[in-house]
């Protein structure tokens, strides 16, 4: 009987580990992310998440352990796939001075994208920056810098999305509007998506899956339903909470804890 | 099975010398956009330039009128500002452009882009050019203008200074880049500060002979000494030494092999570190 090859996973971590001197980051986290599939990495602050992020990205090497996308170890060759990654993140800035229209042409170079006005106009279009393509950065709302962040992070048609906290600070509808575009993006072009987000309504509405980290360590790695109904809560948010103070594998039929 | 990059536009070529230039274009360009966006930044890069050739300019008329020795050597000093100032805005130019990756918090994207390390070099190394030209042009024609002192004059001796002092600048902008990826923002200064640390002992306002014994092969050992000393014998010998200034090129060529490595180095070391994520002081 012939078997098809099973598929190259998009990501494939393998008991990573980074440690800063005596402080643990990251302690021996592996996880696989098939392509097409949006995932959340989770966990209250210092849980390891931005180390993960980084060490995937090549921009913080292992201690030991290995980061791959695409098959390509990231801490050796990342050049080889990075064009088929892009990332957003409010904590990452776009040159101030610049209009959004030059931006959005100077990552397109460096990323190689064909018929670069095209695509810009496309995205343009697509994220409704037309009335703002031509001022500098610096002088958009929120909002309007996560849209062109998201219009930056599309250019290439990236197969593996690294968002984080991709509505952070946005009101409600616009950080709606934002994760319709990216469901749409995910269901359009089949990516592989890795969500670091704070906002459970978000990873409940966007993720298939939930990766969660405490102290450097995954602690959960189930979809979200099956989250809640083994913590016994109804949403992914008291979950959050539980873990978030101690109470990972006790009173799992109780109320909301209170501080 | 759904092959995920299958439907996808394809990307231009990520390989090969087209693919570089077209990487270290967009940098380029991305700079370019920011030096036309403030004109209070293209004026910046002028001022001192400017201040400093109009001080030594009329500080050499003074001693013409004094000294003998000022008087047979019209053009020592200001031609020595000039390739000072060639120097010092090279340096700047270079170091400057990759701190604005810093200040405007823009490194992470460049870091998780496709750029490499040997492109974002290349970039910073052009965009120096750029801001060299910016400032020196109108001050070489000012310095023409206001002491007749034609620094084209000095023909291919003048090409032979600019290469190699151009070159002593890259190579103090990588060691500078280099701190400051490995340590952030608390080593700005570095940036700033390192080039005047030749200012003494690279004998560009007097001669060779004037440093005491034991800093002599000290000051031999940069190559900038043998482009002011050069100078001097121009301008006061009419010789243009070119012996010196194939040394001075091939201690600049071992500089600069040696300041790339160090820049690869501390980016290794930034990335050990994990101080490219943190982009703070």
């Amino acid at each position: 009987m012939l078997h098809s090859p099973a598929p190259q996973p998009a990501v494939e971590v393998t008991d990573l580990r980074k440690a800063y001197g005596n402080v643990v980051a990251v302690d021996g986290v592996s996880f696989r992310l098939e392509p097409g599939t949006v995932t959340a990495l989770l966990g209250g602050n210092g849980a390891g998440k931005t180390t993960t992020i980084s060490m995937l990205m090549g921009l913080v090497v292992p201690t030991s352990g290995m980061a791959r996308i695409f098959g390509v170890d990231m801490a050796r060759h990342r050049h080889k796939v990075l064009h088929r990654v892009n990332f957003e993140s409010p904590y990452v800035d776009i040159p101030m001075r610049m209009t959004v229209h030059q931006n959005l042409e100077v990552f397109a170079r460096i990323y190689g994208v064909p018929d670069r006005d095209v695509r810009i106009a496309t995205l343009a279009e697509e994220l409704r920056l037309g009335d703002f393509l031509n001022r500098p950065y610096g002088k958009l709302s929120a909002g309007q810098k996560t849209r062109v962040s998201l219009a930056k992070a599309l250019l290439n048609h990236p197969e593996l999305l690294l968002l984080d906290e991709p509505t952070a600070s946005l009101d409600p509808d616009t950080a709606d509007w934002v994760r319709t575009r990216i469901e749409t993006y995910c269901r359009d072009e089949n990516a592989t998506v890795l969500l670091a987000s704070h906002n459970m309504a978000e990873v409940e509405r966007l993720a298939s899956r939930v990766i969660m980290l405490e102290k450097g360590r995954v602690i959960a790695d189930q979809t979200p339903r099956s989250l809640v109904e083994h913590y016994g809560r109804q949403t992914l948010e008291e979950v959050f909470l539980d873990i978030a103070r101690g109470k990972r594998d006790a009173d799992t039929t109780g109320a909301r804890h209170d501080d | 099975m759904t092959e995920t990059h299958g439907t996808r536009p394809r990307l231009l070529a990520q390989t090969g010398p087209a693919a570089s230039a077209r990487r270290i274009g967009g940098l380029v360009l991305r700079y370019w956009y920011v030096i036309r966006s403030s004109w209070p930044r293209m004026a910046e890069l002028i001022y001192w330039p400017l201040l400093q050739m109009l001080m030594w300019g009329f500080l050499q008329t003074h001693l013409a009128k004094t000294t003998s020795f000022a008087a047979n050597a019209a053009g020592l000093f200001i031609g020595g500002v000039l390739l000072w100032d060639i120097l010092v805005r090279s340096q700047l130019g270079f170091s400057v452009a990759f701190l604005e990756e810093y200040w405007s918090r823009n490194l992470g994207h460049l870091m998780m882009s496709p750029l490499r390390p040997f492109e974002l070099i290349a970039a910073l190394m052009i965009v120096s050019l750029l801001k060299l030209s910016v400032a020196m042009v109108p001050v070489a024609f000012l310095a023409y203008v206001f002491f007749g002192f034609n620094v084209l004059s000095l023909g291919f001796a003048f090409a032979a200074f600019f290469a190699n002092l151009i070159l002593t600048s890259w190579t103090l902008g990588l060691i500078s880049t280099g701190v400051v990826l490995r340590w952030g923002l608390g080593a700005e200064s570095f940036s700033w500060l390192i080039v005047f640390v030749l200012l003494p002992v690279a004998c560009v306002y007097y001669p060779l002979s004037t440093l005491p014994g034991w800093l002599q092969p000290v000051a031999l050992a940069l190559p900038p000494t043998y482009v002011f000393e050069g100078l001097r014998a121009l301008v006061t010998e009419g010789v243009f030494r070119g012996g010196d200034m194939a040394m001075a090129l091939a201690l600049n060529l071992l500089y600069f092999c040696l300041g790339y490595a160090a820049f690869r180095w501390f980016l290794e070391e930034a990335r050990r570190s994990g101080s490219l994520v943190q982009m703070g002081e």
